[in-house]
């Protein structure tokens, strides 16, 4: 199925499972090598800190491969981002405001055990674990354009099942009209945190009827294997025509209310991030604009590409603003 | 200062100056700027025009200090006009890689953002002084008018400043190193000169 506009990229372009899975096979196969390498110098001198300093940490998980299914909801004609690119130019302010700082120090996140507590609006308070989340339902793969806030975008292939599976084991009450999601927060371990002045948990949120929206996808995975640390493990969501930041990553709470919850990025700058911020080539951010967008990984002259109202999602989310002005609820 | 030396030191500071371009060229024949070479390509040769014009701001200063390092005034005029040079990079950067050369984007972009507008304005303030560095121009405006002048570059470099900051994020404190050090170099003039019309006056009675 194809989603948005007709793509105006050839299919040559696109790379075919086979170049994906010879290349993911390669990477396997660099990384193990090279691990080898490290791993019989490290036990040489004893210590496991040099395998630390030349290969830090990715997360204890990431690389492991996740079964998945095809799903009807993916977007195709799209060149996929490289997966480092996707995983070396993060904004994930808890490790560092620079984008290749992520990559660096969310190592440290403690992604088992895990578990998503589910409080507010709902017929009784439940915790869940990771591990049963993973299993609730099939895992899809969605290949996704993410558009930034900042003007520049990926297409980046998930892994994950619609958002609207989990909430209905969670039983909201009909007085449930916005959902709340809070990242994990230690400053102790994320000691960035503060110098990005975050001083508690990135909350980001969604009205009920957005959440609902088969698009919006509970993620696990990323190019088919568990999320790397820097992209939000070990769950996260992904509502891709909204700007990126809506997409809290690193989730233990979600939190069902019968108002419009207080959001990080709409805290700290109101005139700038919206509560909905919608992907909008009509309307500007204060400091740029946004009818056009930087495609990742492409040269200089070839990044720059129009931007599509709701990300090129339109047909399947327009229909839930109907009667909204967009420039107001920015 | 010995001629070599002179000749030497200079041929460093260019080789310095180039690098951050060196550096950017290399990395776009090699397809090897990051993920998003756009950004990297502004980002650089914005933070090295700041760079530059602070440097350039330090050598008044300096000699006044330090009187032994009275040449350093000789490599004012390199450090500025790479300066203009890299401002002037960052400007094509900015109309052909983000408004694509087009004239209703830009005029759009620079009556409505403020960091836009107070960025070019400091490139506007540039321009004299980069066509007025020659000995000749000196020479033909007379040395008080060339520097009452040059005295421009203190409301360039504050423009590029708060150009940085009004581009950052809320929260981003990036920007605060070079506010600092521009800070110091602008007061540091004043004080320096009432601590030398103390001196004179002391020597004089």
């Amino acid at each position: 199925m194809l989603i948005g506009k007709p793509p105006n990229i050839s299919s040559s372009e696109i790379t075919s499972r086979d170049d994906y899975n010879s290349y993911m096979n390669r990477r396997r196969f660099l990384r193990s090598a090279a691990s080898t390498a490290v791993a019989a110098s490290a036990a040489a001198v004893g210590a496991d800190r040099l395998a630390q300093v030349f290969f830090p940490r990715v997360g204890a998980l990431a690389d492991t491969k996740l079964d998945t299914v095809k799903s009807p909801l993916t977007t195709t004609g799209e060149q996929l981002t490289s997966l480092e690119d996707i995983t070396h130019y993060n904004n994930f302010y808890e490790f560092g405001v620079e984008k290749d700082q992520p990559a660096k120090n969310a190592g440290v996140l403690p992604t088992r055990p895990w578990t998503v507590k589910v409080e507010g609006k709902v017929k009784q308070p439940k915790t869940f674990d990771i591990e049963a989340l993973l299993k609730l339902r099939p895992l899809e793969d969605r290949v996704y354009r993410h558009r930034c806030v900042e003007a520049w975008s990926m297409v980046i292939p998930w892994v994950g099942y619609s958002l609207s599976e989990f909430i209905n084991l969670c039983e909201p009450l009909p007085s449930a009209k916005f959902i709340q999601f809070l990242s994990y927060y230690d400053r102790h371990v994320e000691k960035w945190a503060t110098e990005a002045s975050f001083y508690s948990p990135y909350s980001e949120g969604l009205r009920m009827d957005e959440a609902m929206n088969p698009l919006t996808l509970m993620t696990f995975g990323l190019y088919g294997e568990v999320l790397p640390n820097q992209d939000g493990a070990p769950v996260r969501i992904v509502v891709p025509w909204k700007y990126g930041f809506k997409s809290a990553k690193s989730i233990v709470t979600v939190r069902f209310l019968d108002h419009q919850p207080p959001t990080t990025w709409n805290d700290m700058g109101p005139s700038e991030y919206g509560f909905y911020s919608n992907v909008n080539p009509n309307v500007d951010h204060p400091r740029w604009s946004q009818k056009t967008e930087r495609r990742i990984g492409q040269p200089f002259y070839a990044q720059r590409r129009t931007t599509l109202m709701f990300n090129g999602y339109g047909d399947q989310v327009a229909s839930l603003y109907n009667g909204m002005n967009l420039k107001k609820y920015f | 200062m010995n001629r070599s030396i002179l000749v030497a030191l200079k041929t460093l500071t260019w080789l310095a100056c180039l690098w951050p371009l060196g550096q950017l060229v290399w990395g776009a024949v090699t397809n090897n700027l990051g993920a998003d070479p756009t950004a990297k390509i502004t980002l650089t040769t914005g933070y090295t025009t700041l760079l530059l014009l602070i440097l350039s701001l330090a050598v008044t200063p300096v000699r006044r200090l330090v009187p032994k390092l009275a040449w350093l005034v000789k490599f004012r005029r390199l450090l500025g006009l790479f300066a203009f040079f890299y401002a002037t990079i960052h400007l094509a950067t900015y109309i052909g890689l983000y408004a694509g050369f087009d004239l209703n984007t830009m005029a759009h972009d620079i009556a409505k953002r403020r960091f836009i507008t107070v960025g070019v304005a400091a490139w506007l303030l540039l321009v004299p002084l980069a066509a007025t560095s020659t000995n000749w121009s000196i020479r033909k405006l007379g040395g008080k008018r060339w520097r009452r002048l040059h005295k421009l570059v203190y409301v360039a470099a504050i423009c590029g400043v708060v150009h940085y900051w009004w581009q950052v994020k809320p929260g981003v404190l990036a920007p605060l190193n070079m506010t600092v050090t521009l800070a110091i170099l602008l007061l540091a003039r004043p004080v320096l000169a009432w601590v030398e019309r103390r001196k004179t006056r002391a020597a004089a009675a």
